[in-house]
């Protein structure tokens, strides 16, 4: 909402400057977002009357002009095209103080000139600087500028929330700050205009649940060619709006001031009586901003008897729009309902003044004033014979008396304001109330829509009240000590377990590109956005690996070459069971992703590229201590022979490997990164550290080498190899990998650390010769391997 | 001088002279060794009379301890000009940098939205979670906002192909309502519900994309509901963050009316820091209210016994404030340049 401080002032006019009135407003919830002065600040500019122009002798584009500024004339030189004999224009005469200049006597190209015409642009009323800011013939010659054009004057705007409805014209605006100053507000006056014909337009109501007032007459023989008085100019101007013709300009006026939207219909385009209506399907309706729609049967339409004339609350039609050559009006204000109004205007990609109005609900007691206040203006300024107002009244919302409780009050607000206090502040906003025992009973006005309830009562009295002056007080609350589950870490424990291990965290967009999907989880049936902000970000994504290769990308363009990623974050996925949201499984994960150099460079390690088992290991410290088993399990993005499911008790939680081939080339990153993803629920569960006794025995080790096929997973071998082990091994442990010379290329070495200890006794060597056998026969018989020696 | 004083005084300075240890121990050997004068002296002895032998043996062990002495003073002098030689060839430059593996970081949002719910934490908040993807009861209808109502528009939301009654999350406000109703679940047989006292913390979406708007950023969002919570006591707990977040008392924080569907009264939290670049300025920086009795009745609590506040604050603009960031799309870059710098 924008409008005039001047205007406001109109109506009510507290002793306090501009910028205390707008913080005013501000501290009371309607927030000035803007606020600047109507015009430049200058002095020294008067109305002036060009008496001549002649030719400069020296210049083709000057003109040496006589001005009339009430004293002697005074020669001027001039370089604006537009400058004429006859014209009022603005004129700063020696002396003044325009932004930027200050108006000297001086001589141009050798013709002496007494001051300056100037543009609008000049002055800073506005950016027309094409020639000289015209003014009209009957300008008061010597008159100052800043006066005869209300210049003095500021320009807010506010920020008015869904609630503050009545705050959408200037009375509304008005009442708002004589209850914050206690400055009395006189609103604009009206007159039951005279009847002087006995015309009237047949309306008939035919959705109550629609239309809950229409008021509205016939005035013949209007000029709608009559110009726009430049205060009323101004004022719309000066709220944001263009002035247009004298009847649109009239209209809008009447709204901005009373906050009363109204129509004026061209009486001789309506044809026969009006009827008010739900919409039938497939009615068609061209509005007055050009675009035609198809209404529903939720839309609410005025009809004449050929079809839909305008659609109710939110904007007229076309067909009986008013034009210059109008002489026959329908002017027409009326009550629509909130619910009847919301959302339509939306749902067509539109809005409106008045659906932004009627949508939040407007005063449904001023009909009548409304169209009184339209008239006055018309006959004042277009003239005209206006005929009797027919008001019909259908249904009108209810205003239930609410009861408010002092202590009620106290408690929410955590301060007592006093039954005085309360009284006061209730006939400063205009409610009027009664007692009963200590209570309030409180009668909402009808321009009000948000007070229903005691809450929005004790709302409207702390904002009065201001809420500065509530006291901030540390709260008192009952001290019990927090859980703090040692068998539980949070997303945090996760994320500085990363950050210790070299990676820095990212925070990427849920929403990606649908082939990303593809590319990355192999998801051909993702869960798509309906209106997503761009077509590279239309569908959910349901692998947080995507957005980390993509970081790689980016950065790699940015000349970096090593690059240690994760993130943590929901992925999403189509799943008719899932929980809490049926239809969509949003499951929390981790994935990480190293690329380049295993480490940054530096003087005193090997360089070499980051591989598989680096990301294995950190993987297995984000696990720790949980013991993760990882199988030989394909992935859509992973390079097929270094791929591995990550399982949890047999539970599949994640995937490691490196890229696929194909990915790093179509995302051009050079090198292949190692990527992983894991969910973090099973993650943040870990078990509680268990004690057990130590032994006092020495323990043996033997170490084992075997040769094996190539192809043998050291996974399940060790896996078997604890399997198989008598009680006495206390650990396996692979140690080497062996493979080139000394044995076959179909064949590898792995050599094996095998620890035995009793708790009870030292071991004798049969024992542990015959462990030692069993693990061989066991590698022999289940794995082909040979010892080697 | 005797003879025995010269071959002691001989032997010390041959020892001396001994560059290293095999020179030493072939000083040694001329003395003290089988054929070693020393030696050969005490071989001597036996045909000596027993009076002029006992006194030339005791003569001669004197000698011999001396020259033993003189050897191990020598052997230790040359042991430690070794080791000296040694640690000198052992010295590092201790100037080079470590080696071995860095560090990463959490990312900047990561680590405000941690410091935020220790803060909370502190004074007996949980950290509650909830789903990304919402229903339109719970991130609007439970919220007091009902189909159609105008409050609506004030949120540009996401919607899902295929489904209208979901939505991506506009705020992490349902989070709430669903912590409500368990928590009335799991109370429902207590005289006095519990207090609730919650943080939400999560990422939200709205349709909107510009140097200050990203089309997903971060909300925390608190409620207290009991008996008697006020909005003192609101003012109380958000000034007391704001100070304790940005860890100064130069900062003004007031409390202007606004509008939530789902709080009354509502306010906007705006803060000016006294010093700095952005000193004098009023910064809006939150919302928060008293929550809506309707809320409260959509999550089953009596709204007549139990009162609650609300607040929901933008950690990604808590982020920028505090380390003087300027544009949000940073956050959502992935440029490991800007995010490491948060270490």
């Amino acid at each position: 909402m924008q409008f005039s401080e001047n205007w406001l002032r109109s109506f009510v006019d507290p002793a306090i400057d501009t910028a205390a009135l707008s913080h005013l407003l501000t501290m009371a919830g309607l927030e000035v977002e803007e606020l600047h002065p109507a015009a430049a600040a200058f002095s020294g500019v008067v109305v002036a009357e060009v008496l001549s122009v002649a030719p400069h002798p020296d210049a083709d584009r000057l003109r040496v002009c006589q001005v009339n500024t009430g004293g002697e004339p005074l020669q001027i030189v001039c370089g604006a095209p537009n400058v004429a004999a006859g014209m009022k224009v603005p004129c700063a005469t020696v002396g003044a103080k325009l932004p930027g200049i200050d108006i000297k006597r001086a001589k141009l190209r050798g013709v002496e000139s007494n001051g300056m015409l100037c543009s609008a642009r000049e002055l800073g009323i506005s950016d027309e600087a094409s020639g000289l800011l015209a003014l009209p013939g009957d300008a008061p010659v010597g008159q100052d500028i800043r006066d005869y054009l209300d210049l003095d004057d500021h320009v807010f705007v506010i920020k008015l929330t869904p609630n503050r409805a009545d705050c959408f014209g200037m009375q509304g605006i008005a009442r708002e700050v004589s209850a914050l100053t206690g400055t009395p507000v006189r609103l604009a006056e009206w007159t039951p205009a005279p009847v002087a014909i006995a015309d009237v337009l047949p309306v008939r109501i035919d959705a109550d649940d629609l239309c809950g007032r229409f008021s509205g007459r016939v005035i013949r023989g209007v000029n709608a060619r009559a110009q726009t008085p430049d205060w009323m100019k101004r004022r719309l101007e000066r709220a944001g709006m263009r002035s247009i013709s004298i009847l649109v300009d009239i209209s809008n006026y009447v709204m901005l001031e009373m906050n009363r939207p109204n129509h004026v219909f061209d009486l001789d385009k309506v044809q026969g009586g009006l009827s008010v209506r739900w919409a039938r399907t497939g009615e068609k309706l061209e509005l007055l901003n050009e675009q035609t729609i198809e209404l529903t049967p939720d839309c609410g339409v005025i009809a004449d008897d050929r079809g839909v004339e305008s659609f109710a609350g939110i904007m007229g039609g076309a067909s009986t729009a008013c034009s210059d050559d109008t002489r026959n009006i329908y002017v027409e204000a009326a009550f629509w309902l909130p619910d009847a109004i919301q959302g339509r205007a939306r749902r067509y990609g539109f809005s409106s003044e008045a659906a932004h109005r009627f949508e939040r609900g407007v005063d449904f007691a001023d009909t009548v004033a409304g169209v009184e206040r339209v008239t006055g203006l018309i006959l004042e300024l277009c003239g005209g014979q206006a005929g009797p107002i027919d008001d019909q009244i259908t249904r009108l919302p209810e205003r239930r008396p609410v009861r408010l409780r002092p202590a009620r009050a106290a408690r929410v607000l955590g301060m007592d304001l006093g039954e005085e206090a309360i009284a006061t502040l209730l006939g400063r906003l205009g409610l009027s109330f009664v007692r009963d025992a200590g209570d309030f009973i409180v009668q909402p006005p009808s321009w009000r829509f948000d007070l229903e309830i005691e809450v929005d009562l004790i709302e409207e009295l702390a904002r009065l009240h201001g809420y500065d002056n509530f006291p901030t007080t540390p709260p008192v609350g009952r001290l019990a000590m927090p859980e703090s589950c040692e068998a539980r870490r949070d997303a945090y424990a996760l994320r500085h377990l990363m950050a210790d291990r070299d990676y820095q965290e990212v925070i990427n967009f849920a929403f990606v590109e649908a082939s990303w999907e593809g590319d990355f989880a192999g998801n051909g049936q993702p869960v798509v956005l309906a209106n997503p902000i761009a077509s590279q970000m239309s569908v959910m994504r349901s692998t947080l690996l995507s957005g980390l290769v993509d970081n790689v990308a980016t950065n790699r363009r940015r000349q970096i070459d090593r690059v240690r990623v994760f993130e943590i974050g929901r992925c999403f996925a189509k799943d008719a069971n899932a929980e809490p949201v049926p239809g969509y499984r949003q499951t929390l994960r981790i994935a990480g992703l190293a690329w380049g150099p295993v480490f940054a460079e530096q003087w005193g390690a090997q360089g070499r590229p980051v591989d598989f088992f680096d990301l294995k290991a950190d993987v297995e410290a984000l696990l720790w201590p949980h013991q993760a088993e990882f199988a030989v399990a394909s992935h859509p993005a992973v390079h097929p022979g270094r791929s591995a499911s990550i399982s949890l008790d047999g539970i599949v939680i994640g995937h490691i490997g490196e890229l696929h081939p194909e990915l790093v080339q179509r995302y051009e990153l050079g090198t292949p990164p190692v990527v992983f993803e894991v969910d973090v629920d099973p993650l943040l569960a870990v078990p509680m550290p268990a004690h057990r006794v130590m032994s006092r025995q020495p323990s043996v080790r033997r170490d084992l080498a075997f040769v094996l096929p190539r192809a043998t997973s050291a996974g399940s071998l060790l896996a078997g190899l604890r399997k198989a082990a008598p009680d006495i091994v206390r650990d396996i442990a692979l140690f080497d990998l062996y493979q080139g010379k000394g044995i076959a290329d179909t064949e590898k070495g792995f050599a094996f650390r095998i620890v035995m200890q009793d708790t009870e006794r030292t071991l004798a060597d049969a024992e542990v010769d015959a462990a030692v056998q069993q693990l061989v026969s066991y590698a022999e018989g289940e794995f082909g391997a040979k010892l080697r020696t | 001088m005797s003879d025995l004083e010269v071959l002691v005084s001989q032997a010390e300075s041959d020892f001396l002279a001994a560059p290293d240890v095999s020179a030493l121990e072939q000083a040694k050997a001329r003395y003290l060794g089988k054929a070693g004068s020393l030696t050969e002296r005490l071989k001597g002895l036996g045909k000596l009379d027993p009076d002029a032998r006992k006194e030339a043996g005791a003569a001669i062990n004197v000698a011999k301890q001396k020259v033993e002495m003189a050897l191990e003073a020598r052997r230790e002098a040359l042991r430690r000009a070794a080791l000296e030689a040694r640690l000198a060839e052992e010295a590092l430059d201790v100037t080079l940098p470590g080696r071995g593996s860095g560090r990463g970081g959490l990312h900047p949002v990561s680590r405000t939205l941690e410091r935020i719910e220790k803060l909370f934490r502190g004074i007996g908040f949980d950290v509650a979670d909830g789903p990304e993807i919402e229903t339109d009861f719970h991130n609007f209808t439970a919220l007091n906002t009902p189909e159609n109502h105008p409050a609506r528009s004030m949120h540009d939301t996401f919607y899902l192909e295929g489904a209208s009654d979901v939505m991506l999350r506009t705020h992490t406000s349902p989070i709430q309502v669903r912590y409500m109703q368990a928590h009335v679940a799991r109370h429902a047989a207590a005289p006095v519900m519990p207090e609730i006292r919650i943080i939400a913390p999560g990422r939200v979406y709205r349709v909107d994309s510009d140097a200050t708007h990203s089309p997903m950023f971060h909300q925390v969002e608190g409620l207290w509901v009991g008996e008697s919570v006020s909005f003192a006591d609101l003012k109380g707990v958000v000034s007391d963050f704001l100070h304790r977040f940005f860890e100064t008392d130069q900062l003004d924080v007031r409390f202007r009316p606004s509008f939530f569907p789902f709080t009354e009264p509502s306010a906007e939290i705006d803060v000016a820091f006294m010093s700095g670049p952005l000193a004098g300025r009023w910064l809006e920086i939150a919302g928060c209210g008293m929550v809506h009795p309707n809320v409260l009745g959509h999550c089953g609590i009596d709204s007549e016994r139990y009162t609650g506040f609300a607040f929901g604050f933008g950690p990604d603009r808590l982020t920028m404030l505090r380390y003087g960031i300027n544009d949000l799309r940073l956050f959502y870059d992935g440029d490991v340049r800007f995010l490491s710098q948060f270490r």
